[in-house]
């Protein structure tokens, strides 16, 4: 018993132990890596990693190579607090990556505004996040512009009068989506013939699908994750559901051709880019990425590999400044970025550190989502 | 009407999965007076030793009756076996301890199923092969009745059936039956208890293998964190259709996923899984046997 | 007068020592230190209220993050509603929120207790399981405290200074916390030494026997369940006013079952017990994070499910026991040895 307690009290101990390498610039990420929504996390993880190890290979910068720190959250925003605390306090990074839900992002940028670290977040769509603080960025679009970009799609591209909404309850970017959609599309002068919600890990929607059917809309905007996507319109099209399906950045995804099969096909959804992109730097992602993991990106790896991107080139110019790479001046070279040049698309931040860069509209046709047209903001 | 006549097979579709995995609880809570939390996550490997199975095999493309079959029985079996295994090391040595030691380590295990799962099958989502081609049998008006939904209400019929028939009319149900109702004077009569709960976890997990498949065919989308949600509302239909009784896990399995598609079809979606457990506390004290189960008084 | 102060003694030397030892971390380790410092002490309050109504009364519970949670968003809610005052006057007011919280979470403790308790073992357990769970999809789909997204920008301890010493946000938050932690401790320590305690040991020992010998089984059973949900929700105010943020998916089934293995790792029936657990469970996870960094895998989880079966197979008592820490190290004794002497049943309570 008393060896038992001598145990107790020397493993604890370890929390406190820490390695430090000088000759290193940490950068830390914080994602989910497991729990329910870990493979979001995963993909995330790998495109940062992919824009890191690059940059590494190549040199690093001025000699120093780049040390991503990730650490799990478990899907907690109480987690996702204690952990951002963790490597700032404890493993003394200069800037921060993550999250991809807006909820850990809240969570997490106070304390790092607090303790003044950049943090830029690749994926979270709430517009409150930036609004936090000024060292807080976000390399993505936010909801109010992917939600409008589809609304006037339908609208004036495929003219639809009726649309039914599918939204996510516990998404914040899906919940996000669904309002603006529907504010434009009703503003545009369309009908929301329904709104209804499933939850994230379900897997049986027909209840709901034969509710929306009974009110026959024209097209179904379902601004969820692939992950339930594609069963969406697989059992759609098993009830007999013919309307068109709209989506946002959320499907993009290899997987969801291979969950949703042929119900998927004609699909629209709102992205940053067609897998036809000719773009030169879309194209070399997508063949490393492949090389490196062996399956095609989804779309959360892009805009990770992007925001590493961005984040390494503010870090480069900060290092020729006479202060050297500190939080402080990573920050500023981050509110610089103008036209950067990414797998996702050139890309600025405004002066609400949000990112300003065009979204592609793309139809899904098995594997290949096809480009339709592309909007400017 | 036609909505109706459409959320009525839904529901039912629905209610047969759950059917399914509720026997699996219900032999095992019948016979050890335990829940095993863990039984959701071998539904779980067995949908994912049917995914490697397939891929292995390389039938992805070739859909058919063989298919099935082949898939059916490396589930079962592979789940069977790894029931029977989690029995022997983690249940096994607290059959005397209380009983809160037990649910803790049935918790455990789940929880380790589900986390190793995801280390080593990956956390991202997994597309389960084709299987049979889904069509259309008949046409009721505007509402088609397809054939997977059929296959699946007819499968849990059939495991209703012959587990019935193997509790109640072979040598080895008896048995089964005298553990449950007293494991020591069953020993003293000359049953082998620990075979007997071994089996009981062996035909138990099979069932889960067998559900795992055909939730499979259904809804082609498997991960490591699928059992979570289905188990606790297959353990709700058990406990609503009387711990213990097999007929009863079938009807409190059609009775859930019937509710269920009600409610989140006519009212909202957002208190689907608070209703499971409405309904499971309703139940609990309003009819703590069950509605087939009979209730037993503590004698002192 | 005098048997108040006298019984006020211990408390108030415990609250002194720890005080200071709070002081000390304040101005010796970094705020992630302190961050899971303050966590730990929620997690001390979790543990021992929970050990109360499964450990001291036999009853097994699986709801109590329904209860944290209640109290947690009682106490942001009103903190949204009463402003914060400045400066000295924010500890009363973080108290009273606690209080407030743990109010709320005793009723909604008498609600799920007066029609489950008749449950018995496993039944309660996913009786109980049940009500978190309702409790928790109710704050999912309530848009007032913020539903799915969570609700932000809670207000939490703020620096200031007292004639010129900085106090930070963490002696704030640390010092409400510590009172809690010792209020909840000695709460349950002397309960359990008075006439109910008896009443919940009996429960747990024979309830039949219980009720023949003229103990109101279902009063004992309700008033453990009451006790332990008010501070069930005092510990989730705490946690809001820290963590600055709430979202229903903190409350789920997991954080139940971390607080039951809390209980049982510490021993269900001992004090100390669930305090060391708190303790262990809090950092072990944070600990382990370099094997994530050195192997790639995140095997956190699997090593702590795989730990929790292990610890039921080969020590299932847990570390205590039914004992407390003053039995295992017997030199500890001298130091408590005056309340040892007013506590008379310990020996043959257990």
């Amino acid at each position: 018993m008393r060896r038992l307690l001598a145990l107790l009290v020397v493993l604890p101990l370890f929390a406190a132990c820490t390695k430090k390498n000088s000759n290193e610039i940490l950068i830390g990420h914080f994602a989910s890596m497991t729990g329910s929504e870990a493979t979001f996390g995963q993909s995330t993880d790998q495109g940062l990693r992919l824009a890191i190890d690059e940059l590494n290979a190549a040199g690093g910068i001025k000699g120093k190579k780049v040390h991503l720190i990730t650490m799990d959250d478990q899907g907690k925003a109480e987690d996702a607090a204690s952990v951002v605390t963790r490597l700032i306090d404890q493993e003394g990074v200069v800037a921060i990556l993550g999250e991809v839900a807006s909820s850990r992002s809240l969570a997490a940028a106070p304390i790092a505004q607090a303790k003044k670290i950049p943090m830029l977040t690749p994926s979270s769509t709430n517009p409150k996040v930036t609004e936090v603080g000024d060292f807080i960025f976000r390399a993505c679009f936010i909801d109010p512009f992917q939600g409008t970009v589809m609304a006037k799609f339908a609208r004036e591209n495929l003219k639809l009068k009726k649309v039914a909404v599918f939204r996510d309850v516990k998404s914040d970017y899906s919940v996000g989506l669904a309002d603006f959609f529907i504010s434009k599309f009703k503003e545009l002068g369309g009908t929301i013939t329904d709104d209804v919600s499933y939850q994230a890990q379900d897997v049986d929607f027909k209840a709901q699908l034969t509710q929306i059917k009974s009110t026959n809309p024209e097209a179904i905007y379902i601004p969820g994750y692939y992950t339930e996507v594609g069963l969406i319109a697989r059992q759609a099209r098993e009830l007999g559901i013919k309307a068109v399906l709209m989506g946002g950045d959320g499907w993009d995804s290899p997987k969801l051709s291979e969950i949703g099969a042929t119900a998927v096909n004609g699909g629209y959804f709102s992205n940053h880019y067609s897998t036809e992109s000719t773009d030169p730097a879309a194209v070399e992602f997508m063949k490393k990425f492949k090389e490196k993991y062996h399956t095609q990106p989804d779309g959360l790896s892009s805009v990770a590999y992007d925001a590493a991107g961005i984040l390494l080139q503010a870090i480069t110019r900060a290092a020729d400044t006479p202060a050297g790479i500190t939080p402080q001046n990573i920050r500023d070279e981050l509110a610089k970025t103008k036209d950067f040049h990414g797998a996702t698309g050139i890309i600025s931040f405004d002066d609400h550190r949000n990112a300003v860069k065009s979204a592609v509209v793309v139809q899904v046709k098995g594997p290949v989502n096809k480009l339709i047209t592309s909007v400017n903001p | 009407m036609a909505d109706f006549l459409q959320h009525v097979i839904n529901g039912i579709s629905l209610g047969s999965i759950y059917a399914l995995i509720a026997l699996g609880y219900t032999m095992v809570y019948g016979i050890l007076q335990f829940i095993n939390f863990a039984h959701s996550d071998v539904y779980m490997v067995g949908a994912f030793i049917a995914y490697f199975v397939a891929r292995a095999v390389g039938m992805t493309e070739s859909p058919g009756i063989e298919t099935l079959v082949i898939l059916l029985g490396a589930s079962m079996v592979g789940c069977a076996l790894l029931g029977v295994a989690i029995e022997r090391l983690a249940y096994r040595p607290l059959r005397k301890a209380p009983k809160i030691n037990i649910l803790i380590t049935a918790i455990g295990m789940s929880l380790f199923l589900e986390y190793f799962g995801q280390v080593v099958f990956g956390a991202d989502p997994k597309v389960f092969p084709s299987v049979l081609q889904d069509s259309v049998l008949f046409q009721m008006g505007t509402v088609p009745l397809k054939s997977l939904d059929i296959a699946v209400l007819g499968v849990t019929l059939v495991m209703m059936f012959a587990l019935n028939f193997l509790i109640y009319h072979t040598k080895i149900g008896r048995a089964m039956r005298a553990v449950s109702t007293n494991m020591n004077v069953a020993s003293l009569m000359g049953v082998n208890n620990d075979f007997i709960i071994s089996f009981t976890f062996f035909v138990g997990s099979a069932l889960a293998g067998a559900g795992s498949v055909l939730v499979g065919m259904k809804y082609p989308k498997i991960d490591p964190l699928m059992g979570m949600m289905i188990g606790l509302k297959a353990f709700v239909a058990a406990v609503l259709g009387g711990i213990g009784n097999i007929q009863g896990a079938v009807l409190g399995g059609l009775i859930m996923g019937l509710s269920e598609e009600m409610v989140v079809g006519y009212f909202s979606s957002t208190y689907r899984d608070a209703l499971a457990f409405g309904i499971l506390i309703v139940i609990l004290i309003f009819r703590p046997a069950g509605l087939l189960g009979k209730y037993t008084v503590e004698k002192v | 007068m005098k048997t108040f102060l006298n019984s006020a003694k211990v408390p108030l030397i415990a609250f002194v020592v720890l005080w200071v030892l709070g002081i000390f971390v304040n101005f010796s380790f970094n705020s992630y230190i302190q961050l899971i410092l303050i966590y730990i002490m929620i997690n001390m309050i979790l543990a021992m209220s929970l050990n109360l109504v499964n450990g001291y009364t036999g009853q097994f519970s699986l709801g109590h993050a329904g209860f944290m949670a209640s109290g947690a968003y009682t106490s942001a809610y009103l903190s949204t509603v009463i402003p914060m005052p400045a400066g000295a006057m924010q500890l009363p007011y973080f108290f009273a929120l606690a209080l407030a919280g743990g109010l709320v979470a005793s009723v909604a403790g008498l609600l799920v207790g007066l029609p489950s308790l008749r449950l018995k073992g496993d039944y309660l357990a996913i009786v109980t399981l049940g009500f978190g769970e309702i409790i928790r999809v109710t704050l999912l789909n309530t848009d007032a405290v913020g539903g799915a997204r969570g609700m932000y920008g809670i207000v939490g301890p703020t620096d200031w200074s007292l004639a010129g010493i900085p106090i930070s946000r963490f002696m704030g938050g640390f010092t409400h916390a510590l009172i809690w932690v010792l209020v909840c401790f000695f709460t349950i320590w002397r309960i359990i030494r008075s006439a109910h305690g008896r009443a919940f040991l009996s429960v747990r020992e024979d309830e039949v026997a219980a009720e023949s010998m003229g103990i109101n089984t279902t009063r004992a059973k309700v008033l453990a369940f009451v006790l332990s949900s008010f501070f069930a929700g005092v510990a989730g105010a705490i946690f809001a006013h820290y963590a600055n943020y709430l979202n229903p998916s903190s409350f789920t089934f997991m954080r139940s079952v971390d607080a039951v293995i809390m209980v049982v790792l510490g021993g269900m029936g001992s004090l100390s017990g669930s305090l060391l657990a708190a303790i262990f469970i809090t950092v072990i996870p944070e600990a382990l994070r370099p094997i994530q960094e050195m192997t790639g895998y995140d095997l956190r989880m699997v090593i702590y499910s795989l730990s929790l079966v292990l610890l039921m197979i080969l020590r299932p008592q847990g570390l205590f026991g039914k004992y407390e820490i003053t039995e295992a190290l017997p030199w500890l004794q001298k130091f408590f040895k005056k309340s040892k002497a007013t506590a008379t049943t310990d020996g043959g309570a257990s």
